[in-house]
């Protein structure tokens, strides 16, 4: 990534729909020939976001730049952008290489190149066999199929994807996704994908911007967003975690609730009402007193133990509040059981300081 | 449908089961009896009605003969052809109208929309009647409007019930059709007459020709706003068949009966096998 | 570079698109106003209106005489026969359509088409036609005539009665009962039955409590689809019943063709308009949707 230009820019951006706020002064910058995930839960924002793009929705206040290009209220079929949508909205009523070919034959694009370009399309997604059915005809996987193949044809400068894979079941989805990840490095365009599946975004974005409430709360890395979450909601919509309570004392300085100080940086002031963040699985346990050196620890007692296959989960109570662990079963010479006094650590690096 | 499961919970057991499919077999007796006694009858030698007395054509022939069946005929082909295009038209526009746009007053017009549909037929006809003797001297200052003439007047009211049926029939058809298909056609570069020509016109279509055949229909059954607003000259055949067999059955209006009932019967026939050749297409 | 849109922009394209809806829709708005809502205000004010000695209106010296007549004996007796014989009516076709629209429901998918055929086709033909058939079959001379007697089941001459009546109503109006219960039945998720058979074990209060509250909407739609034309029926009474004068839809008919009484039979009219927007009102209420 690094230094490409800026294929989507989106600043202040607002939407209501009467009193309701669904997109709250939004700036965006999303990057050249990257897959972006825009993730959320349901009713944050970030389907609204997605049809601004595309020109579906008209923002009520805010710029949105295609390539430096603003677009302003130019109508769909002016923006050099394409959807997949989340029903995929085939036309019933024109077998798939018709639906396939409907873009390039809007533009005017001639029959022979049209042809060309249509089975290039049909074969990239493996749907060569197919061309001739109608929709009704076709598996959930294979509508998604043919919807991508409706829109990757006209190499649009910018793929909208919104929640493409919301109707297919679990096994499906995961091969689609590898499928989807395999195809935008194949074609090099820049896409933008809505999702609400934490995992999803997760495996297959190269940054995820993660919304709540018309507001984007952090852009990152999906290893910056898991690891080093900005913000409560974020660390929590995205796996599972543990929250210290814990109040700013300077700027590389948090105090527990228990009084115990942690060397973590923050940009919060000091006296501000945080909580550090841990992941179950970066915490582990030891016999009481036998946290290793450079991690802080915490002392405890085992309060239950279930055993998961490949990790065993433990719920640890400190004096304060419970803590979850998750240790690796490789360990499991260690294993710790019920009402075990133990001590609980973690390596400050691990830990994050989130707001709200 | 679908429903694999079903059907073996859905069917009652033992005697129910069998009362069930007694009573459908005598519904649907119920149903088709009188009209095939009727076309039984219609091929009866003999003048009187319920006396069989051989078979015979001659009450079709004398509904050939008979000038006024033939010219009340005519008409009411081109009041029905005439209030059903121009209600197909109207009905289709005000459908796209409601379903895809949301405007101030839409509310009002969607209301109004339905009183045709539940309004009794004796009430619609009072209207029209009260309407046309109020106003028809005032249209007849509009240059070519003849409203004396009956046939415009009958034109006018059938449209006037006829586009809120076909209204409701292409809604039913637009509300189950998803609107993120429109906006795949503007997203594929289609400005707004493309995507209503190549995307939502086919997809509504059924419910379009669903419409006219409603309207045609509803045209040819009906008796009391025709009755009502037809003046010397331009009786439609329901109007003169009902002013015939008011006086009382005879075999010539049996004749007529299966004529007619020929015709609609044809017309629901077409349509069913247009549809199941349609959407046999799509499966 | 950085063009930002006017809050006003989205306001004005949201208002250009909701004029070209108001555009499309304004042909069938103009038409119904002049020949639909321009006609009922014509009705409701000649049943205001004075009816000179000559039988014609005169939109002028506005009374309520014609409503004050509403209560007159005779006419509350044409109100309450016809209410009776809508009400008949449409008992007689719930039971008749209720056990048809279950038996075809629970048909496969190809015989369910075929019986439901066998519904659209005397639903899509002439009425007229239809019910001019039982005048046949009614006839003195007539087959069922002829069976009722030669079968010991009593007199067997019921036209020009109400019975004809009613038996005409009904099978003119028994598709309108069959189709929004076959909607309604059709949709009910079976495997809640199958739930309610291992709750209940019998069949019958399985049906009684999941199956007939389900279906519900389809017979109150029914319902009302057979009511409202029943109760203003003219063209049946006509054709099958014997005293012309009996039912509302004959009695308005008459009061604009032999009395020449506009306001009474506007009045009349407003009336009938009352008693389906009531009915409609009420399935509404119930949560139906289309008719």
């Amino acid at each position: 990534m690094g230094d490409k230009g800026v294929a989507v820019g989106l600043s202040g951006v607002v939407k209501r729909f009467g009193d309701v706020t669904a997109v709250d002064n939004l700036d965006l910058d999303i990057r050249d020939g990257e897959f972006f995930s825009l993730l959320g839960p349901s009713g944050c924002g970030k389907t609204t976001t997605l049809r601004m793009i595309a020109g579906l929705e008209l923002p009520t206040a805010g710029s949105i730049q295609i390539h430096g290009e603003e677009m302003g209220i130019r109508p769909p079929n002016k923006r050099p952008v394409n959807t997949v949508f989340q029903s995929y909205a085939l036309f019933p009523h024109m077998n798939v290489a018709r639906n396939v070919g409907f873009g390039l034959e809007m533009r005017k694009v001639d029959k022979a190149e049209r042809e060309t370009l249509v089975s290039w399309a049909i074969d990239l997604v493996e749907m060569g066999e197919m061309a001739h059915r109608k929709p009704a005809q076709l598996s959930g996987g294979q509508q998604q199929r043919v919807a991508l193949a409706r829109a990757l044809v006209n190499r649009p400068e910018v793929l909208l994807l919104d929640e493409p894979l919301g109707a297919l079941d679990l096994k499906l989805r995961q091969q689609m996704q590898h499928e989807l990840k395999e195809l935008q490095r194949e074609v090099g365009i820049t896409f933008v994908y809505v999702t609400h599946d934490q995992e999803e975004a997760v495996t297959m974005s190269d940054r995820i911007g993660v919304m709540h409430d018309g507001r984007l709360l952090q852009v990152d890395s999906p290893e910056r967003i898991y690891e080093h979450p900005t913000t409560r909601f974020v660390a929590d919509f995205i796996g599972q975690t543990n929250f210290l309570e814990a109040t700013v004392a300077s700027a590389d300085e948090v105090v527990l609730a228990n009084g115990d100080r942690l060397r973590l940086s923050t940009d919060h002031d000091g006296g501000a009402a945080v909580a550090v963040t841990v992941r179950p699985e970066r915490l582990t346990v030891h016999g009481r007193g036998e946290a290793p050196g450079g991690t802080h620890g915490l002392d405890g007692v085992v309060d239950s133990v279930v055993y998961m296959g490949n990790a065993i989960n433990y719920t640890i109570s400190v004096d304060w509040m419970h803590l979850e662990v998750r240790c690796p079963a490789t360990l499991a010479g260690d294993r710790k059981y019920e009402g075990d006094e133990v001590t609980v650590s973690f390596d400050p690096d691990h830990a994050s300081v989130v707001i709200g | 449908m679908g429903k694999g499961v079903a059907l073996s919970t859905a069917e009652p057991m033992g005697a129910t089961r069998w009362l069930l499919r007694g009573h459908s077999a005598l519904v649907y007796a119920f149903f088709y009896a009188p009209i095939i006694v009727l076309v039984f009858y219609s091929f009866n030698e003999s003048h009187l009605v319920g006396r069989w007395s051989g078979f015979s054509l001659r009450w079709y022939e004398a509904f050939v003969q008979n000038d006024n069946i033939q010219s009340s005929l005519w008409v009411s082909v081109k009041i029905c052809a005439a209030s059903t295009v121009i209600s197909v038209v109207l009905g289709t526009l005000a459908a796209l109208s409601i379903e895809r746009f949301r405007w101030w007053g839409q509310k009002a017009f969607d209301a109004v929309l339905y009183l045709p549909i539940i309004i009794p037929d004796v009430t619609m006809a009072v209207m029209m009647l009260v309407f046309f003797g109020e106003t028809a001297q005032l249209f007849n200052v509009i240059p070519g409007v003849d409203l004396t003439n009956g046939l415009e007047k009958l034109v006018l009211s059938h449209v006037a019930f006829n586009i809120s049926f076909v209204s409701v029939v292409v809604r039913a058809r637009l509300a189950n059709l998803d609107e993120a298909m429109e906006e795949a056609a503007a997203d594929l570069y289609a400005s707004r007459w493309q995507a209503f020509r190549r995307v939502t016109l086919p997809q509504i279509m059924p419910g379009v020709l669903g419409g006219a055949l409603l309207a045609v229909t509803l045209s040819l059954d009906d008796v009391v706003v025709s009755s009502f607003v037809s003046a010397v000259g331009a009786t439609p055949v329901s109007v003169y068949v009902f002013g015939m067999l008011r006086k009382g059955v005879s075999p010539l209006i049996n004749a007529v009966s299966v004529v007619i009932l020929a015709a609609s019967m044809t017309l629901v026939m077409a349509s069913l096998v247009l549809e199941r050749a349609t959407s046999s297409r799509k499966r | 570079m950085d063009v930002v849109v006017e809050p006003g922009l989205e306001h004005q394209a949201e208002r250009a698109r909701s004029r070209q809806g108001l555009l499309m829709g304004l042909p069938a708005m103009i038409y119904l106003f002049v020949f639909f809502v321009i006609p009922l205000g014509f009705v409701v004010m000649y049943s205001f209106a004075t009816r000179t000695r000559t039988g014609r209106t005169e939109l002028a010296g506005w009374n309520l005489e014609a409503y004050e007549r509403l209560g007159e004996t005779v006419v509350r007796a044409v109100a309450f026969r016809s209410l009776w014989i809508a009400a008949v009516t449409t008992i007689l076709s719930l039971a008749l359509a209720y056990p048809l629209a279950y038996f075809i429901s629970t048909r496969r998918p190809a015989t369910r088409n075929m019986l439901l055929v066998g519904v659209m086709i005397p639903f899509w033909s002439n009425f007229l036609i239809r019910t001019y058939a039982w005048r046949v079959l009614l006839d003195s001379d007539g087959i069922f005539t002829r069976i009722m007697s030669g079968a010991g089941l009593g007199d067997g001459r019921i036209l020009f009665t109400n019975k004809a009546v009613i038996i005409g109503l009904v099978y003119g109006y028994l598709p309108f009962m069959v189709l929004p219960l076959y909607a309604a039945i059709e949709r009910i998720d079976w495997s809640l039955v199958e739930g309610a058979r291992d709750l209940y074990a019998s069949g019958w209060s399985a049906f009684r409590r999941v199956v007939w509250p389900l279906s519900k909407p389809g017979v109150i739609a029914g319902s009302i689809l057979v009511f409202v034309p029943s109760f203003g029926a003219y063209v049946t009474p006509a054709i099958l019943g014997g005293n012309k004068k009996g039912l509302m839809g004959s009695y308005i008919v008459d009061q604009f063709m032999d009395a020449r009484n506009g306001p009474l039979g506007s009045s009349l009219s407003v009336l009938v308009l009352v008693v389906m927007l009531m009915g409609t009102l009420v399935y509404f209420r119930q949560g139906g949707r289309s008719l």
